[in-house]
């Protein structure tokens, strides 16, 4: 299909820093719709500034490269604009926001999603049935709409939280950082279960992780190594397993002995 | 400002404010008690002794009353006559009993007394007929105006005031609203309350200062508040007088054996403001938790002053002040806890929490424990910051305006000490006061 060929994120020569120091050293990267990509690679590779960079984070400083979103300069786009655009990011540590009601929170944020396209906005009411038919999908109890932003939450139910907002915003590309990080087996099933739920012919999800067991549960279709700011190789699921098995040094040596580590 | 005045005193505001007190109302009151005459005359005394506070004051160091010094207040001449629909924006639904003040002056038309078993809540004229031997001996005993002037000032002018007696072991269903309004500019207003909640029994007074004109005048405020044992008081006290208003104010409570004292304080309003809160405990087992948010933007100033006196064992306080400072803004705290010589197993811990919301916004805190038992648990703390870039970029990431984003953490740094409010009406007004004040700051 047309549809499913078509790319939707680009990204060329990619250079970021963060205080002046290089993290992203000439990054490509293609995600098309209906893919599912997973980013492993060692501590300090970059793969969290590299989500944080496509999400608009003002602390990264992008110094070289292009990144297209269906096409437009996301770059150019404020972090809201992006959002706006279709573009999510689930937090590896979502912060807490004492004070801001968490039903607050999500309805102010599916309202935008839902004025960005023109569609109408609910009240607070509606937006309650919504927002609990979404809630059974990740197994959250209603309770956790009564309480501040992820304040006091454990680290599986933020996680719980913020594939919830992604249920809501319907992105058409989801990066999600480290979301496997702090839960136990069974949390790991259900926001697994949520994410593959949301994953259609038309959205692409990003996983970022440092384990294999996600992607038992949610198989991508090609598995990237990331190395000092770059993607060193590219294969399918099975390179997952073979990284389990016997870590990322050889495949580390093998890039430098081809040059492409410098 | 007006710029006729020449040479300016430092008693200028005070001489003109005292020349006036002849024909103050009530100035000339033969129907009041002769203590009560006698306690007028001591407070008048130290008005005459007192100096304006200035800077070189340590308790006065961060307030600057010179803007206060050069103006002209007197007090009201000619009553505001206020009709109920005026005010039926400023009720508090919840508040069956509702006691008016219009410029310092009790509006029985707006005011609503339910009568109840045995509470007595009315204008200090009609209540010191009937209970004068429970007024006399708290009346003007608890604030202390030695060496205080404004409670002085308050004090010498005292004729109309909110009282309320709750009688022991009466516990009341609904808040009463002392409700104080300001009118006309220029004038010089001394709202006072006295509340003596009975041992066991159980009260939420909501203290109000509005204003329903744009011009200056001068609030000039004491409250004291008496609890017996075991009595129960949720205090809300809120400061919401327009930006050009002078908010002088004091409140000094008592604190019975197990008594529990809750004070929410928000200030919102003038250009400077300035509350003396003191707590002492006379009983063993007392709590006192101690809410206050400022919330302040332009060239406002707000000073809170804050006294807990663990002078018994078995205590426990708890406080959080919050400040929001935008604008050139100045917010003051000084937080000082004080635990006794025999005060042991006291549980004590203070917390200060200040948000600047620009460049030139400024908060001065300080925190002060002073402990004189070695048998006790207390600890204190101040932050001043900024918003959380972290906080601001994950909402940003959800889609909401930077704008939007600051708006809202600002909203909830101070929703946490409205949310203490125990009145759900007035949570809502406030929280949609927030809101807006915030926005417009940003």
């Amino acid at each position: 299909m047309v549809q499913n060929s078509q790319t939707l994120l680009e990204v060329r020569g990619l250079c970021a820093s963060v205080n002046g120091i290089e993290i992203l050293k000439g990054l490509d990267f293609t995600v098309k719709r209906g893919e599912v990509h997973a980013i492993m690679g060692p501590n300090g590779s970059g793969k969290s500034t590299f989500a944080k960079v496509l999400a608009g984070h003002s602390a990264y400083q992008v110094t070289a490269g292009e990144v297209l979103f269906e096409g437009k300069n996301l770059l150019a786009l404020a972090p809201e604009m992006r959002a706006r655009a279709g573009l999510f990011l689930a937090f590896q540590y979502p912060i807490e926001i004492p004070g801001v009601g968490n039903s607050q929170f999500l309805r102010l944020a599916y309202n935008t999603a839902q004025a960005e396209r023109g569609h109408d906005e609910l009240d607070p009411l509606e937006f309650d049935d919504l927002v609990r038919e979404k809630m059974k999908l990740l197994e959250m109890s209603p309770e956790f709409l009564e309480r501040s932003v992820n304040e006091g939450f454990s680290g599986g139910e933020k996680k719980r939280n913020e594939i919830l907002q992604m249920a809501l915003l319907e992105p058409s590309l989801a990066i999600l950082d480290e979301t496997d990080s702090g839960l136990d087996i069974d949390a790991l099933r259900v926001v697994s279960q949520g994410v593959n739920h949301l994953a259609n012919k038309d959205n692409a999800i990003v996983l970022v992780t440092h384990y294999q067991r996600l992607l038992n549960y949610i198989v991508p279709d090609y598995v990237h190594v990331m190395s000092a700011g770059r993607m060193i190789r590219t294969g399918g699921k099975e390179l997952a397993l073979e990284l389990e098995e016997r870590g990322y040094d050889w495949i580390e040596a093998e890039a430098e002995a081809a040059g492409t580590l410098s | 400002m007006s710029s006729g005045m020449a040479i300016v005193t430092e008693r200028g505001v005070l001489e003109r404010l005292l020349a006036s007190l002849a024909q103050a109302p009530g100035s000339l009151v033969p129907t009041q008690p002769q203590w009560l005459k006698a306690l007028r005359g001591q407070a008048l005394e130290r008005v005459g002794a007192l100096t304006l506070p200035t800077t070189h004051m340590e308790a006065w160091r961060f307030t600057n009353l010179s803007a206060l010094s050069r103006q002209s207040f007197h007090p009201l001449h000619t009553p505001t006559a206020l009709k109920s629909a005026d005010i039926t924006h400023l009720h508090i639904e919840e508040a069956t009993t509702r006691l008016v003040f219009v410029d310092g002056v009790h509006a029985p038309q707006l005011s609503s007394i339910n009568a109840r078993a045995g509470l007595v809540v009315g204008p200090l004229s009609s209540a010191v007929k009937t209970h004068a031997a429970v007024i006399e001996q708290h009346l003007g005993q608890h604030a202390a105006f030695q060496d205080a002037l404004f409670s002085a000032l308050n004090t010498a002018f005292l004729h109309d005031a909110a009282m309320l007696i709750v009688p022991p072991g009466t516990a009341l269903a609904t808040p009463v609203h002392v409700l104080f309004i300001s009118t006309q500019s220029d004038v010089a207003s001394h709202p006072r309350v006295l509340l003596v909640a009975g041992s066991g029994s159980a009260l939420t007074l909501i203290e109000d200062y509005v204003a329903l004109h744009q011009d200056t005048y001068f609030t000039n405020a004491v409250a004291e508040v008496v609890l017996g044992a075991n009595a129960q008081v949720e205090h809300v006290r809120v400061q919401r007088e327009n930006d050009q208003a002078f908010h002088l104010a004091s409140c000094a409570v008592s604190l019975g054996a197990a008594s529990r004292y809750h004070s929410a304080s928000v200030a919102l309003g003038a250009q400077i403001s300035r509350l003396d809160l003191s707590v002492l405990q006379t009983g063993d087992g007392a709590e006192c938790a101690l809410d206050g948010l400022a919330l302040i933007g332009d060239q406002q100033l707000a000073d809170t002053h804050t006294f807990i006196d663990h002078a018994k064992p078995h205590g426990v306080s708890r406080q959080l002040h919050k400040c929001i400072v935008g604008g050139a803004a100045h917010a003051v705290f000084n937080g000082k806890v004080m635990v006794r010589p025999g005060a042991q197993k006291t549980d004590s811990a203070q917390s200060s929490r200040n948000l600047l919301l620009s460049s030139k916004a400024l908060v001065d805190t300080q925190p002060q424990l002073e402990i004189f038992a070695d048998d006790v648990k207390c600890t204190h703390g101040a932050t001043v910051g900024q918003l959380d870039s972290e906080e601001v970029f994950y909402l940003q990431s959800r889609g909401l305006p930077e704008a939007v984003a600051r708006n809202l953490l600002t909203y909830a740094f101070g929703a946490e000490v409205i949310n203490r409010i125990p009145v759900a009406s007035l949570r809502r007004q406030l929280e949609q006061t927030v809101l807006q004040q915030t926005t417009g700051q940003l």
